[in-house]
């Protein structure tokens, strides 16, 4: 069987081992978990204010959307670009690209990876929020529960393919890391993480739509928590922007390779 | 150049060049750079071309930054040429295909694949799998690999907690695991102690043995040179100045060979002046370079005019002579 051109048993390797490497950094990971509590941050500072209203929500909708929100961010974290920038500076690059697997195969595993060991920490999380608020309890049903995982893999291929995009800038740059920074800031207010999109005024909304960052959290976080959303063309703008960044990536990576300079190595 | 079907490796009028910043030192300097960066063409390669037959091992010589591993690099497929040819057993490495990937291997010293947190196993596997080996072709190709090596629990054991020379030998073991035909080694014995470079060494010659497999290789140390390679290409400042067997080299570096005597009594230099340059002279022994074509004379003279107790010839150390040819930068 094979899955975009790899066997399964390379797939089940790489996941298997990037797992055990991660294990490793198991404390680490768990800090990490933590440490993207922003989405809480933004719920106690809007409940406090009580502008839910505003949004559209009352406070267990609100709470509701900032938990689904922590969850979505938690799986579709991507930092290909740092481990990549790092790789390509220190010559640890070169051995992969002398080996019949695209090297950006080995950090979608690592991510992958990473996000296993990120669950139990995030369920933790959840039952510790839900602990705090148990008004905002809820178990969603199993189709959105279907919707949104699926969803939020494709958040996470987005943001992976978008990253790599400006990780490729690292065979022209050297320094593409302060070039993500560009991407970071538009992500922070337009993905829904500080506030749900349904906040802004109708014409940002609108600029906003025609971004991939709305589809990032926003999206799948919406499916998860139950508010209304428009499945079709949710998952239709997530599929296009995969089409779209997807050959970009693959543009940029071939061009990009041939002036690697080995560097370090 | 054409290329000899029986060829492996075909490197025709090879050049490359990188583009570096120059920063003048200072503040002044700093923001000059930061606005009116200059930048220019460095040539690391230049016009370099040779070919390699199969199963040859090649040992290619230079100063440090005379751009053997920038050869090395465009050979592998790891950078691409700036001008010039490259033919690796019909596939122009640069395009990186997946049936040339899995003929080759690139080992660099002090450079590592392996997972450093996780024993080697976990690495190995994760290239077999890549390279789409069975579980059990992996377990009869480590076992075999790791007994030539020398390596055994070191295997199971974090990379972290593992010696440079046990890291090394199990980098080299996760480069050959997929059998490849040609190995590119830049620097394998780099930082090893003398035991383990001599392992290393004696490894890659079983390995040349049983496989047949091209072996490519950059070293500092010369007895890796020595040991190994019958060929050498050498390397200046981008260009080829000699290609061809080692003791031609010698021979064309030192057209002397050193006479070691020792004699029943002591003597004095002006006694040894007519039979060559003196080179060291110590009471009862004496040292001589003595041209190669008079040598037999002078042998012969030797043994009649004094009384002898011991009396060597050898070449000049290699290392001594490749040091200063890399000091003059041309062979006579």
């Amino acid at each position: 069987m094979k899955i975009f051109g790899l066997s399964f048993k390379v797939i089940k390797t790489l996941l298997t081992t990037q797992y055990a490497y991660m294990l490793e950094y198991r404390i680490e990971i768990a800090l990490w978990a933590l440490s993207g509590v922003l989405p809480f941050i933004m719920f106690s500072l809007w409940s406090e204010n009580d502008v839910g209203n505003t949004f559209g929500l009352n406070d267990i909708g609100l709470a509701r959307y900032f938990l689904s929100a922590f969850l979505v961010r938690q799986f579709s974290v991507v930092w290909v670009v740092f481990s990549f920038e790092e790789d390509s500076l220190s010559g640890r690059l070169s051995p992969y690209l002398l080996q019949p697997l695209h090297p950006l195969l080995r950090y979608v595993a690592a991510h992958l990876a990473e996000q296993a060991t990120r669950l139990p920490f995030a369920l933790a999380i959840a039952i510790t929020f839900f602990f705090l608020n148990p008004s905002s309890f809820w178990l969603p049903s199993l189709p959105q529960l279907f919707l949104a995982y699926l969803s939020t893999h494709l958040a996470f291929s987005i943001a992976f393919l978008l990253q790599s995009l400006v990780a490729a800038l690292c065979f022209w740059t050297e320094k593409s890391s302060a070039l993500e920074r560009l991407i970071f800031v538009p992500y922070l207010f337009l993905s829904g993480l500080l506030v749900p999109l349904s906040a802004f005024p109708s014409n940002v909304l609108k600029i906003a739509m025609l971004t991939p960052f709305p589809y990032l959290i926003n999206f799948p976080a919406k499916i998860l928590s139950g508010m209304p959303v428009d499945i079709f063309n949710g998952f239709l703008a997530q599929v296009l922007w995969i089409l779209i960044l997807g050959p970009s990536v693959n543009i940029l990576w071939k061009l990009g390779v041939k002036r690697y300079t080995a560097m370090g190595a | 150049m054409p290329n000899n079907p029986s060829d492996l490796i075909l490197v025709d009028q090879l050049s490359k060049y990188y583009r570096v910043a120059n920063k003048q030192p200072g503040f002044k300097g700093t923001l000059k750079h930061f606005f009116d960066r200059k930048t220019y063409d460095v040539p690391a390669v230049t016009d370099i071309s040779f070919k390699i037959s199969p199963g040859e091992i090649v040992g290619f010589l230079g100063a440090n930054g005379a751009g053997k591993t920038t050869l090395l690099k465009m050979m592998c497929g790891l950078i691409h040429p700036s001008t010039g040819l490259v033919d690796v057993g019909g596939f122009s490495p640069q395009r990186r295909q997946a049936a040339f990937l899995k003929e080759i291997t690139l080992v660099m010293g002090q450079k590592q694949q392996l997972i450093w947190d996780l024993p080697p196993m976990d690495s190995l596997y994760v290239n077999a799998a890549v390279y789409g080996l069975s579980d059990y072709e992996a377990k009869v190709r480590i076992n075999e690999l790791a007994d030539m090596l020398e390596l055994g629990e070191e295997l199971t054991r974090p990379v972290r907690k593992l010696s440079l020379g046990q890291r090394m030998k199990s980098e080299i073991l996760a480069a050959l695991l997929h059998k490849p035909s040609v190995l590119f080694l830049d620097e394998p014995t780099l930082g090893l102690d003398v035991n383990a470079q001599a392992r290393v060494r004696s490894f890659l010659s079983e390995y040349n043995k049983r496989t047949g497999a091209t072996i490519l290789l950059t070293s500092h140390y010369m007895a890796d040179i020595t040991a190994l390679c019958p060929r050498v290409i050498c390397i200046h400042k981008g260009k080829l100045f000699y290609d061809g067997d080692l003791d031609s080299l010698a021979n064309s570096l030192s057209p002397s060979r050193e006479v070691k005597v020792e004699l029943k009594n002591s003597c004095s230099s002006d006694q040894f002046e007519k039979y060559g340059e003196i080179q060291d002279l110590n009471d009862r022994f004496v040292c001589l370079l003595v041209s190669r074509d008079k040598l037999t004379d002078v042998v012969s003279n030797l043994l009649t005019d004094f009384d002898i107790i011991d009396l060597e010839i050898s070449d000049p150390p290699i290392d001594q002579l490749i040091g200063k040819l890399f000091i003059k930068g041309e062979v006579n």
